[in-house]
């Protein structure tokens, strides 16, 4: 019976498809395919804004969004009906260009950010049986077209003729540039000890299980450090505090959407959060097992019931981080790249690859343990060895 | 060591997040229409006419001397004076504004107004919610609309009522005062008269006692 909960949809994808003439199967089930990740993770995204606020709300002693319900009646639903009337806002604004702006540049910029966005959920496995092309190369393709959202930022911030909005793609080109290498490098983990860029063939290998618990490689201390640098990483590339640079409202109004209004601006924020998912939805891939349960007495719930928990509950970390941390400062956000992020990425790939010639007993974990806690210890000292924290002195204004 | 205050942090904001479902208290949100605060002794929004009594007509204190109107800023007063008279609170005939208009659109909420008033008439509301869908209409308050008793004056600023009564009070007082003294004065003078009176009917020993004066007439 769960078994058949587990495979509802997939089930249901085949039962529709069988509908269709033979020659036509493959390219409905495609289409099938699209309509659920086009509907379901804009959802997602709806329900997160909402969650987003009124987590921080809640983190700054306030309500938060509680009146919206369902529209036309007294049901308020302690305001998760808001996205409805954000919604029909951001369809009915005045979409307004600016005169000096490129035009076909500037229009082609959030159609250009939404694409590759969403071409990276083709290769992630929602659950069990439920990815929508299994990919050989899974992780490279997530990689690839994920590259392609600085080129949206850069067409939108140069396209605007707007020195915020140059400012911003900047800033962001620089950013995801210089946080790519740590998001990729950390990934690489992954790819040597299971031996494959197939994202499906990376989850069976954490789907065992030993005295009940699973084999998440989360759970190895090479597992731990790439995941804390995967999750650091994506938090930067996904734009998301404390790494929000190009978009600093304090410092420059919006970054690279501030010439964007209406639905076009809609559609970056909703390109924002959709990558930031499908980040985090490799993330869970990579590290914390998928859609497998972490318990092996937990295995009947649905596959994809635990893949979206965990999308969630990562995602809660992301607004928990966001309401806690202050945004860094260009230099120390590069700093941090390059000398902190990059070295343990590197030094991580070396105790990986120890972790995987070694016998598997307690030396291992001493040694790979003492070799990754040893580097962040002495990359840490390193980071902070120039800083000079105090009092703020004021050359010039006084 | 790299990232301690970062957890330390966390912790905070976690406590925050939490502590405001278990504690009431940390939430400063007031829920606005369904909960009000209480407001302070000194509010003012816009002005408003008192009245004594039960009928606004009849007991408005307003004389239309047209005080507030000259010294309003903004100049968003408006009165017509009436041509008849009616008796106001301490019996004397007085104008009364036939039109009593308040722009409240216009209205700056500068109370100069009622701090030029000399006839305790006109006061500030505490009133707020006064969001209309007629931009201009629902926004010029007319006379009935502007009447409000005193009795709730009283409860809105009770310090400042009480002062203002004081004032009626002696006002009042003081008029009571001047038509006994102009009542016994007449007496005295009905007396004088009879006495020169009696004098010079001196051939008339005894002058017949001065019959009692008519009491004063009602002003």
């Amino acid at each position: 019976m769960f078994d058949k909960l587990d495979q509802i949809f997939v089930t249901a994808l085949h039962w529709l498809v069988s509908f269709v003439p033979e020659a036509w199967r493959s390219l409905a089930s495609s289409l099938i395919c699209i309509a659920f990740i086009l509907s379901v993770f804009p959802a997602v995204f709806s329900v997160t804004t909402i969650f987003e606020r009124k987590g921080i709300g809640r983190i700054q002693n306030r309500y938060g969004p509680n009146r919206v319900g369902i529209p036309f009646t007294k049901i308020r639903l302690a305001g998760f009906g808001q996205f409805i009337p954000d919604g029909v806002k951001m369809l009915t604004k005045e979409d307004i260009v600016p005169r000096a702006a490129d035009k076909i540049v500037h229009f082609l910029a959030p159609v250009v950010m939404l694409i590759p966005v969403l071409l990276a959920y083709a290769v992630l496995p929602f659950g069990r049986n439920m990815t929508v092309t299994d990919y050989d190369a899974g992780l490279l393709f997530f990689f690839a077209v994920g590259g392609a959202v600085e080129l949206s930022v850069f067409m939108a911030g140069w396209s605007s003729r707007n020195k915020y909005s140059l400012l911003g793609a900047m800033r962001a080109i620089a950013q995801m540039v210089s946080y790519e290498i740590p998001l990729i490098l950390s990934a690489v983990t992954v790819v040597m000890v299971v031996g494959s860029l197939n994202l499906n063939a990376i989850i069976a290998h954490q789907n065992q299980y030993t005295f009940g618990i699973a084999h998440w490689f989360v759970f190895t201390p090479w597992g731990l450090v790439g995941f804390i640098l995967f999750f650091i990483a994506s938090l930067a590339e996904s734009n998301r505090t404390p790494f929000d640079l190009p978009e600093a409202e304090s410092e420059i109004i919006a970054g690279y959407f501030t010439e964007y209004s209406g639905f076009k601006f809609a559609l970056f924020f909703l390109g924002e959060y959709l990558g930031m998912f499908a980040i985090i939805g490799l993330g869970i891939t990579l590290f914390l097992g998928g859609w497998t349960s972490p318990v092996s007495f937990l295995t009947w719930i649905p596959s994809y019931v635990w893949f979206f928990t965990k999308l969630m509950a990562i995602v809660f970390v992301f607004i928990w981080i966001r309401a806690t941390l202050p945004r860094l400062r260009m230099d120390q956000l590069m700093n941090f790249a390059w000398k902190f992020m990059l070295p343990l990425a590197l030094i991580n790939i070396l105790v990986a690859g120890l972790w995987h010639y070694m016998a598997a007993d307690w030396q291992r974990w001493l040694v790979c343990s003492t070799i990754i806690f040893g580097a962040y210890v002495i990359l840490g000292r390193g980071l902070m060895h120039n800083q000079k924290l105090g009092k703020r002195i004021y050359r010039y204004a006084e | 060591m790299l990232g301690e205050q970062i957890i330390k942090g966390m912790a905070v904001t976690a406590r925050n997040f939490f502590g405001s479902y278990v504690s009431k208290e940390r939430l400063t949100t007031v829920q606005y229409p369904e909960e009000h605060l209480a407001q302070k002794e000194n509010t003012r929004q816009f002005p408003f006419l008192v009245y004594d009594g039960d009928d606004w007509e009849k007991g408005l204190r307003c004389v239309a001397c047209q005080i507030c109107e000259k010294e309003c800023p903004p100049k968003c007063i408006y009165i017509v004076k009436s041509k008849d008279k009616k008796p106001d609170y301490k019996g004397q005939p007085q104008i009364y504004p036939l039109t009593f208009d308040i722009d409240i659109s216009v209205c700056m909420s500068c109370q100069i107004c009622v701090e030029v008033c000399p006839f305790e008439s006109i006061k500030m509301d505490t009133k707020f919610e006064l969001s209309t869908d007629d931009r201009f209409g629902g926004l010029l308050l007319t006379k009935d609309k502007l009447a409000k008793s005193n009795t709730y004056y009283q409860k809105m600023h009770p310090q400042d009522a009480a002062e203002s009564d004081a004032v009626i009070a002696g006002e009042k007082a003081k008029a009571e005062a001047k038509a006994k003294a102009a009542a016994e004065a007449k007496l005295k003078a009905d007396a004088e008269a009879k006495a020169k009176a009696a004098a010079a009917a001196a051939t008339v020993p005894i002058a017949a006692p001065a019959p009692t004066p008519p009491p004063p007439p009602a002003k």
